[in-house]
């Protein structure tokens, strides 16, 4: 495989174009010397040394075709005559043509605005190395992550569910896994999201509204009740409070006989897109930040099977990203965690092949794939050379995708299914591991049974229907996709350069830098709209006079009285002085530089609150704000 | 006489994190001229009743994507009252489903702008509708 012989000299950048002047063009016959010399046909003895030369000849002419990262994959001759072929069309063909019918667009430009050309041939690919697009399943791993792809499995169909009380929650997991669901993946309400109990006055309205309301452990034992936690994957989605979380987990499984080595899931636990976008926090960056370390730190020790951190972009896109900026902050987070570990003594090849990623996945289809592709090649050369990674899992940027929430419309509800297919579809292509599919009514409420059926339908029918399961990448060496992923990865490692030149991604985050470029992105796109420069179906174009009505969930306000009075009764039952003296474990913790994990394991098993707990830490290092800059 | 400018508070209550759409529109509305000031994310009613009061301002705009506007805009709406500031007018703007708007209107809020509204709809609607208060 080239690929792993060409060694990058320069940390920081991806694959350098090396020596250009000497050896382009020329490059590429040397992959075809002859390994014959002339000596070959004489006689008897001078056979085998004959033999044996031959095969000096082809170690060396393989050795020096692997070292030489510039070969190309189209020979200069035909790229030449291509070349000619395309000039002539445009001269005549393209001329002609847009003569009579001038184009629809003085330039077309794909969403993140990188221009898309009249015409891409072999000759705009005249520099493309094989090595770039490689193999899948090897390094640098932008035609996937594994070889077979989904003909050896389907990506996981993961569909995110969470609202009213634990038992509406598990009863819709119940469905779901009933209906061919193959991961369990959870949402919270907003209070646990934020580290207030049920019963906190900045609860008022919330409990159980954007997903599930949990306080205590008892929670957590009904949420999963009847489902063994040694047969699913679980997928949480939380962050400022996730090592709470993860405490109510891992002691679900013990109350299961479960050992936490074999629990699989993944945590989502990014905080450093929370200050970007998301924008639910308890404490400030730096100490989020050392958290999520403790956490990744005792997932690598002590929970194989576990990601502890799901580096997001799909938020960071959501707050109006576009795909270059979700491309570049996103990475620019996962190299801060790396970081972050390594800082701390940790071997990269020891934490790595446990960090998982998560895309948002937008409407425009080949932008959306490239995008998938240039990740992969990003992270896999920055993880081999700038934080010399040696273990190929650490250098595989395996991820979760979600069909973008915000292209969904209100007007035509309808056509929310028809967006979300095709999102879907570039997700696949671009070689997920794990999708969700948003469902119709997302921009009203939380999503209906029915419509979370379609919605799972959708990829069941990508998956056994559409036939793209049957093959591995099959875009690969697609001039457009082609150039696509290389301008998404040049676009992404200036915004990268940038980031590491203002001292990393966490002083970034604290100068507000990632924030102002999408306030300023979300500002132009939705000028773009009511300019009429951007159509979306039903809104600003094509619009009905009456949209049919759709059913909505509802969430009761029962289930906010419901949790109070069983938070009220875990409070009664469980052993004060225990919880107290579990409590103080983790102040210590907290203030000091132990391990923040097993202290917070205890204080849950004593039942202490998740809201108690992040009390704690509110206490010890205070609650975050955000000025008010638009 | 020169115009005294709209002073508008663009408030982002409760507990979610989805501040798109509120600063959106405030910069919309500074751009279209009028003085805006946002309160930032995770404030309660009180908070933004507060500083309502302090900043002066003709009218409240509040974003809610987090199914609790059945709860926060009323709880506004009473520390309005209270303070004896209820010329202050409120609307609002967010994910809220059809049902809920009437409901809303009749507690007291002006307008409710859902999605797929556009900034300049919304700038219109504040000229024509948020009367100076003197």
């Amino acid at each position: 495989m080239p690929a792993r012989t060409a060694p990058k000299k320069n940390a920081r950048s991806v694959a350098p174009r090396r020596a250009p002047a000497q050896t382009s063009g020329k490059a590429a016959p040397k992959l075809k010397v002859a390994p014959a010399p002339a000596a070959k046909k004489k006689a008897g003895k001078a056979l085998k040394s004959a033999k044996a030369a031959v095969k000096k000849v082809v170690a060396r002419v393989k050795k020096a075709s692997k070292k030489d990262s510039t070969s190309r994959v189209y020979e200069a001759a035909t790229v030449k005559a291509v070349a000619r072929a395309t000039e002539k069309w445009a001269k005549e063909d393209l001329a002609q043509t847009t003569a009579k019918m001038p184009l629809r667009k003085k330039q077309f430009v794909t969403d993140s605005g990188i221009p898309i050309p009249d015409l891409l041939t072999l000759a705009d690919r005249k520099d493309e190395r094989p090595e770039r697009i490689g193999l899948p399943g090897q390094f640098p791993f932008t035609r996937g992550v594994q070889p077979t792809m989904y003909r050896g499995r389907l990506w996981t169909m993961r569909q995110f569910a969470g609202f009213g009380t634990p038992e509406d929650t598990n009863k819709r997991f119940k469905y779901l896994i009933s209906h061919g669901m193959t991961g369990l993946s959870t949402a919270f309400d907003m209070p646990a999201l934020m580290g207030y109990d049920a019963d906190h006055p900045m609860s008022r309205g919330e409990v159980g509204k954007e997903g599930v309301a949990v306080s205590s452990l008892r929670d957590f034992e009904i949420l999963f009740d009847g489902i063994q936690l040694d047969k699913v994957s679980t997928s949480m989605t939380i962050n400022a409070s996730a090592i709470v979380a993860l405490c109510m987990y891992i002691a679900v499984g013990e109350k299961q006989g479960v050992p936490m080595a074999k629990l699989a899931g993944t945590i989502q636990n990014d905080m450093l897109k929370e200050y970007i976008a998301q924008k639910e926090w308890i404490v400030a960056p730096r100490p989020a930040v050392r958290i999520v370390t403790d956490m990744i730190e005792f997932c690598t020790k002590h929970m194989p099977k576990w990601y502890p951190v799901s580096i997001s972009g799909y938020h960071i896109r959501e707050a109006g990203a576009t795909a270059v900026q979700e491309l570049a902050f996103t990475l620019a987070d996962g190299f801060g965690y790396v970081e972050e570990c390594v800082k701390r003594g940790l071997d990269v090849d020891a934490f790595a092949p446990q960090l998982s990623f998560f895309w948002d996945v937008h409407n425009d289809f080949f932008e959306e794939i490239a995008k998938f592709r240039a990740a992969r090649r990003i992270w896999a050369n920055v993880l081999k050379d700038r934080f010399g990674a040696k273990n190929a899992r650490s250098m595989q940027l395996k991820t979760h995708a979600q069909t973008a929430g915000v292209s969904l419309t209100a007007q035509q509800p309808y056509n929310n299914v028809v967006r979300t297919a095709l999102q879907a579809l570039a997700a696949v292509l671009g070689g997920t591991q794990s999708l969700h599919t948003n469902s119709l009514d997302e921009t009203y409420a939380l999503p209906t049974e029915e419509s979370v059926t379609i919605a799972l339908r959708t990829q069941q029918l990508i998956g056994h229907e559409s036939g793209v399961d049957r093959v591995v990448d099959p875009l690969a060496g697609s001039y457009y996709v082609e150039y696509l992923t290389d301008e998404m990865e040049k676009r992404a490692m200036d915004y990268i350069r940038r980031i590491d030149d203002m001292g990393g991604i966490i002083r970034a985050v604290e100068e507000g830098y990632p924030q102002k470029e999408i306030g300023e992105s979300a500002y132009r796109f939705q000028r773009e709209v009511e300019q009429g420069d951007r159509l979306i179906v039903g809104v600003n174009a094509f619009k009905s006079n009456s949209d049919t009505p759709i059913e909505l969930l509802h969430i009761d306000e029962k289930v906010a009285e419901d949790q109070k009075a069983r938070l009220a009764q875990v409070k009664a039952e469980r052993n004060g002085a225990a919880v107290e003296a579990a409590l103080a474990k983790v102040e210590a913790a907290c203030r000091g530089t132990d391990n923040l994990m097993p202290p917070v394991l205890e204080a849950v098993k004593a039942y202490a609150t998740l809201g108690e707990i992040c009390d704690v830490f509110r206490k010890v290092w205070g609650q975050y704000r955000e000025g008010g800059a638009f | 006489m020169a115009e005294r400018k709209l002073r508008i508070l663009v408030a982002k209550p409760g507990l979610d994190g989805h501040d798109r759409g509120a600063k959106i529109i405030a910069r919309a509305l500074r751009d279209a001229g009028m003085e805006v000031i946002y309160t930032g994310l995770h404030q309660t009613p009180e908070m933004i009743v507060n500083a309502a009061i302090q900043e002066d301002v003709d009218a409240i705009g509040m974003s809610i994507m987090s199914g609790a506007h059945m709860t926060l805009f009323p709880a506004v709406i009473d520390l309005l009252k209270t303070n004896k500031a209820d010329d202050i007018r409120v609307f609002g703007g967010g994910i809220i489903p059809d049902d809920d708007i009437p409901k809303l209107k009749g507690m007291g809020v002006t307008e409710i702008f859902t999605p797929g509204s556009s900034t300049q709809d919304i700038v219109q609607w504040i000229r024509t509708n948020i009367p100076e208060r003197v």
